[in-house]
């Protein structure tokens, strides 16, 4: 099938494209040159066109997801969809049902989504979800933080040994990445306790929050993984953690970046860095410590971060850091659920409502966005919301529009929210408004960068996957800053979405669900030889210390009916 | 007011679903558009003058409208649902959810009801004068906010976990409870003439409740505070004499208060 | 003879993935590792009388019929009913189960499962106060404390004791001395002879009973000297048994969410391990009967929103246990027509529900000759799972494993008999609309 997309407004940072009138030629599911005349035309006059969505960071399948859903019955009760058409039904506010989700993030333009967070052990779990999400590729990242292999191998300083039980787990549990969430702290929670900054033993294990980061970042480049290590640092939410958060941006500084696939430049992706931009020493001397944390990304090329943006709504926080989500439920004494993983990590999920006539909230609204407007080089931060956590990933729209509107954040500020945003933050003094260049870089060339897949994602370029989200926006007679409520409703119901070159959504509406979406994942070898004597090793714990067989572990080829592999290191 | 006379037909095995029965979805509409107006039986939907024969006068406003149901309508649900204004009277029984998410207006069912009666209820007054299930004045499922407001008055007995969660408003039972009325309760007064089986209270952190009948068997979680004379709470005077407790201990910073009538109650005291 | 190894148990939500078969001509003769009640699961599999063919009643009679047959009978039922129910699904893989979603969507159903009948309370109760949970190694590793409540491990899950308790731990590497082991449970049973300490409670009196621990646990003083049966005292001792354990974990099961208050008594349970995590580490595992009854309320949540009970007779999905579970379908009479697949309700639910399946058409995908199968109009018979079929179950705590397939039927799996069932109905919407 071949299509021609006509005379759209084009935003392609990878290809330094800055609201050119351009055609886009597709051919089996593919940017190409040019079309035959039998290719069907889309009409995109006056419209903006951008490569489709990447997200980098969000939670959408696997347990923890699910415990959101099903503790939360009125979530779903609020925001529910019929069966219609091809289209199943579903619901789910801030944790919609896997339908639902992929449906969700179509309509927006977006066609690639993360899971952030995988239980190795319950990787299966995961990959199933993803079964039933429709239309977007993703991946998951699986735990390795506070794994008693990875603590052991660290413990002892063989690094290789830890790669090669890094690689064995990557390709055991079709995982894509290190992720790293509150090292050392969530197995202190086993015990019912937590670690506070980079460099409090886990106990027994005696290793820190700040060699499991430095191991890690060493391991990943050894196996030349796609993306950096992928680090939820330690004390979130806590005020006074800026200063952890600035000493695990520099753990890795210095380790020289590998990938064999990709081109990213930072050797740490930092997420959801909003919640670890915090001053003072309590909840009442709290400050913003954003323009700190924002100036040494601005200062240090080794770093890309995401931002976990407030969006001022009742949602659902969850987390593999489980002695944070304990923390949640003890100050705001909503239900708590709780998940130890055997060996590996935890996972905690609380209701949360960030009412905008709170102080708390409102601060937190002013910190994210003043990250945004503080880090100057958009090629190093990316748009989340940690979705669900900070807001479901259903407001991005909304973000954006705040990004590119300081009359959109002063009505904010001054009408609708509480004056923490104002008392504690900077925002109120920002002026800066992204254009939509800067929005498609935040949204789609840094995150497809930075995770490695800037080959085929991110981009308009001849070769890139035919992705492509169109907006009923015209740049030429509307203005975003202006016109904000507009550009939000734009960007929020795509005009049409390509996925693969199919077109999936139409005047915001989803019309065809397409081909089902990759499941990239890392494949490597670090050694044959070690990786077959490390894999001997975890035979032997397994059978001790495990619930379930190690031949029962692996994720077997059935839970991944389009499965893209991704080469790290191959021997 | 303007009346519109409902007048049903045979109940169909099927219940039916009619949350479009309310002077809100009414008004504005003339008879014929009334008896278009869907409803759901089943998985299926249907014109309301399929089960209904509909007659009298509408008006634009839903508050000068009033919708006398004239039969017994057992196996229809969600009469009355999330209206805002007008009233309802329906002269027979009614099934589950009968003015769930009411905001305003009154509805009154001379026959019993199913549960659910006035769930998460805003404003407004609810009154059987028949029995109500269980969950009179509930949460939905999963949610810790329940009845915030309005008046739910049932003269009959009522069923399991009545004022579940409620906020505030207020609810009187004349008749009988079962177990575990005004559970996880945090505001609000609970008003109960007749007895109640076991668990009074349970898990709750504020509100009132006043028993004026016997308790069979109290929760030990609660603290005794002694006895006091004609209460006064939510700015009404409730005469007789009233074991007083706070509670549920169980639960962190619980103080919501009991008061259990004296005459009846002695067992439940501490020895 | 062949042995097949790492086989996953199809019986209870132990699921223990440890079984080795012996295979002989196609037939599982016997096993290794298996419980007695596993054991018998795998060389009974035809039961007191499989089914091989379709059936149809005919005069009274069930008679065979083409699979053609049956499944056009089944999906007619479906789609002509105004409030059809699908009930069952623990006996059966996600896959069917997803299946089973889509096709409850499509033919407007309530979809529900055994759930209903067992920790559907637990659910209710999770929904209002949350579900601290950990898995099986956790507590074989770390748990110094272990409490069943309301449960019989040693009869309804029989390796579950000598997995998690007696089993030695990284940190509990002496096993069952190392931990303290309090069984609560108005009887004696062959689980609470093994307890250190056994809570003898009055019957349905755990509501007051955990009020009363949980009153003594925040400090305060309880009003009376004896609660549910247990002096004062002995609720002090156990209090500061669980306050002080390092790894607790609290399993519980059908003897408290079934006795007076239901949910709510697992509600007080849980909020009783939440408040024990301020000076305690605790956990809870509902001790879930069938061994995929778990997956089924994993696959319909993350398809519907919900884990049971959901109602798609709208379009949307809606919930509501007490309106829209089996028994307050049956019991109403509100449902008039029903599908029952990998479940025994003729054997299991209450007679006022019996009397209304009576009443009504009847679909059983089921494997042998039951209860059920009895009352049933048509009867499709599977290939059953985790023996003669492959598929995703989920352990109690949930916990997914890859169910194996061991020996070979002839008979479509639960999912693609779904699928059949799934086509026809979008025929005949297709063609009424």
């Amino acid at each position: 099938m071949e299509h021609i997309i006509k005379n759209g407004i084009v935003y392609d940072p990878l290809n330094e494209v800055n609201g050119e009138q351009m055609d886009i030629c597709i051919k089996d599911g593919k940017i190409v040159d040019s079309v035959s005349e039998d290719a069907n035309v889309t009409d995109a006059s006056g419209q903006i066109i951008m490569p489709g969505g990447v997200d980098p960071h969000t939670h959408i399948a696997g347990a923890k997801v699910n415990v959101g859903r099903m503790i939360r019955p009125e979530d779903s009760k609020k925001d529910a969809e019929s069966l219609a058409g091809i289209k199943r039904a579903g619901s789910g506010f801030s944790v919609p049902s896997t339908f639902m989700t992929g449906y969700r993030y179509a309509k927006m333009g977006y066609t690639t989504a993360m899971e952030a967070a995988m239980p190795p052990l319950l990787a299966r779990h995961t990959h199933e979800e993803f079964v039933d999400t429709p239309i977007i590729d993703h991946a998951a990242y699986p735990l390795f933080g506070n794994n008693w292999f990875v603590m052991d191998y660290l413990k002892e300083g063989d690094l290789d040994k830890c790669a090669a039980y890094v690689s064995w787990l990557l390709k055991s549990t079709k995982g894509y990445t290190i992720k790293i969430v509150n090292p050392a702290g969530t197995e202190a929670w086993a015990w019912g306790g937590n670690v506070h900054g980079i460099n409090d033993p886990a106990p027994y294990f005696d290793v820190t929050g700040a060699d499991i980061i430095k191991g890690l970042a060493e391991v990943n480049e050894m196996l030349g993984l796609p993306h950096p290590i992928h680090l939820h640092c330690n004390d979130l939410g806590h005020p006074g953690n800026y200063e952890t958060t600035l000493a695990s941006f520099d753990i890795p500084k210095g380790i020289k970046v590998n990938p064999k696939h990709g081109s990213r430049e930072a050797v740490l992706y930092a997420t959801h860095v909003q919640f670890h931009s915090y001053g003072g020493t309590n909840w009442r001397d709290f400050v913003s410590e954003a323009p700190k944390i924002a100036d040494y990304v601005n200062k240090n090329d080794h770093i890309v971060i995401d931002v976990g943006q407030v969006t001022l709504d009742e949602t659902t926080t969850m987390t593999a850091d489980g002695p944070m989500e304990y923390d949640l439920h003890t100050l705001n004494g909503l239900k708590w659920a709780n998940c130890d993983v055997e060996l590996e990590t935890g996972s905690g999920v609380v209701p949360f409502l960030y009412s905008p006539r709170a102080p708390v909230p409102s601060a937190q609204w002013g910190v994210g966005l003043e990250l945004f407007l503080l880090v100057n080089d958009p090629g190093k931060i990316c748009l989340t919301t940690d979705s669900p956590n900070a807001g479901p990933f259903t407001r991005y729209p909304r973000v954006m529009a705040w990004l590119m509107s300081n009359r959109y954040r002063t009505d904010m500020i001054e009408n609708k929210i509480h004056k923490w945003a104002q008392r504690k933050t900077s925002i109120a003094t920002l002026d800066r408004e992204y254009s939509l260049y800067e929005i498609a870089q935040i949204s789609r060339s840094t995150p497809a960068k930075v995770l490695g897949l800037s080959d085929t994602k991110g981009h308009l370029g001849v070769g890139a996957d035919a992705d492509i989200s169109i907006f009923n926006f015209n740049p030429e007679t509307q203005d975003p800053s202006a016109d904000y409520m507009a550009v939000e409703e734009a960007l929020s119901n795509a005009s049409y979405v390509f996925k693969d070159g199919e077109i999936v959504v139409k005047d915001g509406a989803v019309v065809n669900i397409g081909i089902h979406g990759r499941t990239y994942w890392v494949n490597s070898l670090y050694d044959a030889e070690l990786e077959k004597q490390v894999e001997a090793e975890v035979e032997k714990v397994f059978k001790q210390y495990y619930s379930v067989n190690f031949a029962n572990y692996p994720v077997q080829d059935e839970y991944l009916p389009r499965s893209n592999p991704v080469n790290g290191v191959m021997e | 007011m303007s009346e519109i006379i409902l007048t049903p037909k045979e109940q169909p095995q099927v219940p039916l679903e009619a949350n479009t029965i309310t002077p809100d979805s009414f008004a504005g509409k003339n008879i014929d558009e009334i008896s278009n107006i869907a409803i759901w039986n089943g998985n299926k939907q249907f014109r309301l003058s399929e089960f209904f024969d509909v007659q009298g006068e509408s008006a634009e406003n839903p508050s000068e409208i009033k919708i006398i149901i004239d039969g017994d309508i057992y196996n229809t649900k969600r009469i009355g649902q999330s209206m805002t204004a007008g009233e309802i009277t329906v002269k027979g029984n009614a099934n589950m959810y009968v003015g769930a998410e009411m905001d305003g207006g009154k509805i009154t069912v001379e026959g019993n009801v199913g549960s659910w009666a006035g769930q998460d209820m805003k404003g407004g007054e609810l009154t059987v004068l028949g029995n109500a299930g269980d969950y009179v004045g509930s949460a939905y499922r999963g949610d810790w906010r329940g009845m915030s407001g309005g008046l739910i008055t049932i003269h009959g007995n009522v069923g399991n976990e009545i004022a579940e969660y409620m906020l505030g408003g207020k609810m009187v039972i004349k008749g009988n409870v079962a177990i575990m009325p005004g559970i996880h309760m945090n505001g609000g007064l609970l008003i109960i003439e007749g007895n109640v089986v076991a668990r009074t209270g349970g898990e709750m952190k504020g509100g009132t409740i006043v028993v004026k009948g016997v308790i069979d068997e109290f929760l030990a979680g609660f603290k005794y505070l002694g006895v006091e004379r004609n209460i006064e709470v939510e700015g009404e005077i409730i005469e007789g004499a009233f074991y007083k407790f706070k509670g549920d201990l169980a639960t962190k910073g619980a103080s919501g208060i009991v008061y259990a009538a004296v005459a009846g109650n002695g067992h439940i005291v501490p020895k | 003879m062949e042995l097949v190894k790492n086989v996953v148990c199809p019986f209870c939500g132990t699921l223990c993935d440890d079984i080795i078969c012996k295979v002989e001509d196609n037939e599982i003769v016997g096993t290794k590792n298996a419980c007695r009640i596993g054991h018998s699961k795998f060389v009974h599999a035809e039961g007191a009388e499989r089914y091989r063919k379709p059936l149809m009643r005919k005069s009274g009679e069930l008679v065979e019929v083409s699979m053609d047959e049956a499944i056009d009978k089944a999906a007619t039922i479906l789609a002509e009913s105004k409030r059809p129910l699908m009930y069952g699904w623990s006996c059966t893989e996600c896959d069917a189960q997803a299946v089973g979603v889509e096709l409850a969507e499509e033919a407007r159903a309530v979809i529900d499962n055994t759930a209903s009948v067992c920790h559907g309370p637990s659910v209710l109760a999770l929904q209002d106060v949350g579900y601290p949970i950990c898995t099986f190694g956790e507590v074989k590793n770390r748990a110094d404390v272990v409490v069943y409540w309301g449960c019989n491990p040693m009869h309804a899950h029989p390796r579950h004791l000598s997995r998690n308790v007696f089993g030695r731990g990284f940190f509990r590497d002496r096993g069952r001395p190392d931990r303290t082991l309090i069984v609560v449970d108005p009887r004696k049973s062959d689980s609470s002879k093994l307890a250190d300490i056994h809570l003898q409670l009055d019957f349905n009196k755990d509501y007051e009973l955990l009020d009363a621990m949980r009153a003594v646990l925040l400090g305060h003083e309880i009003l009376y000297d004896e609660v549910a049966g247990i002096p004062r005292e002995k609720i002090y001792e156990v209090v500061d048994a669980l306050k002080n354990a390092q790894f607790g974990i609290l399993f519980f099961g059908m003897g408290i969410t079934h006795s007076r208050g239901k949910h709510r008594n697992i509600d007080t349970a849980i909020m009783l391990v939440e408040d024990l995590n301020d000076s305690a580490k605790f956990t809870l595992i509902p001790m879930r009967g069938h061994y995929n009854v778990t997956g089924f309320n994993q696959v319909c949540t993350w398809e519907s929103g919900y884990p049971y009970c959901v109602d798609f007779s709208t379009g949307t999905p809606r919930y509501n246990p007490g309106e829209t579970g089996s028994n307050d379908l049956l019991q109403n009479k509100e449902t008039d027509g029903m599908m029952v697949i990998a479940s025994d309700p003729g054997a299991h639910f209450p007679q006022k529900a019996l009397e209304r399946m009576a009443e009504i058409p009847v679909i059983a995908i089921e494997p042998h000759r039951t209860p059920t199968t009895e009352m049933a109009d048509v009867v499709i018979p599977p290939a059953i799972v985790g023996m003669e079929t492959d598929g995703t179950a989920y352990r109690m705590e949930g916990v997914p494993i890859r169910m194996r397939k061991v020996v070979d039927s002839g008979l479509l799996p639960d999912r693609e008999i779904l699928k059949r069932i799934l086509k026809k109905v979008k025929e005949i919407k297709a063609a009424s609309k």
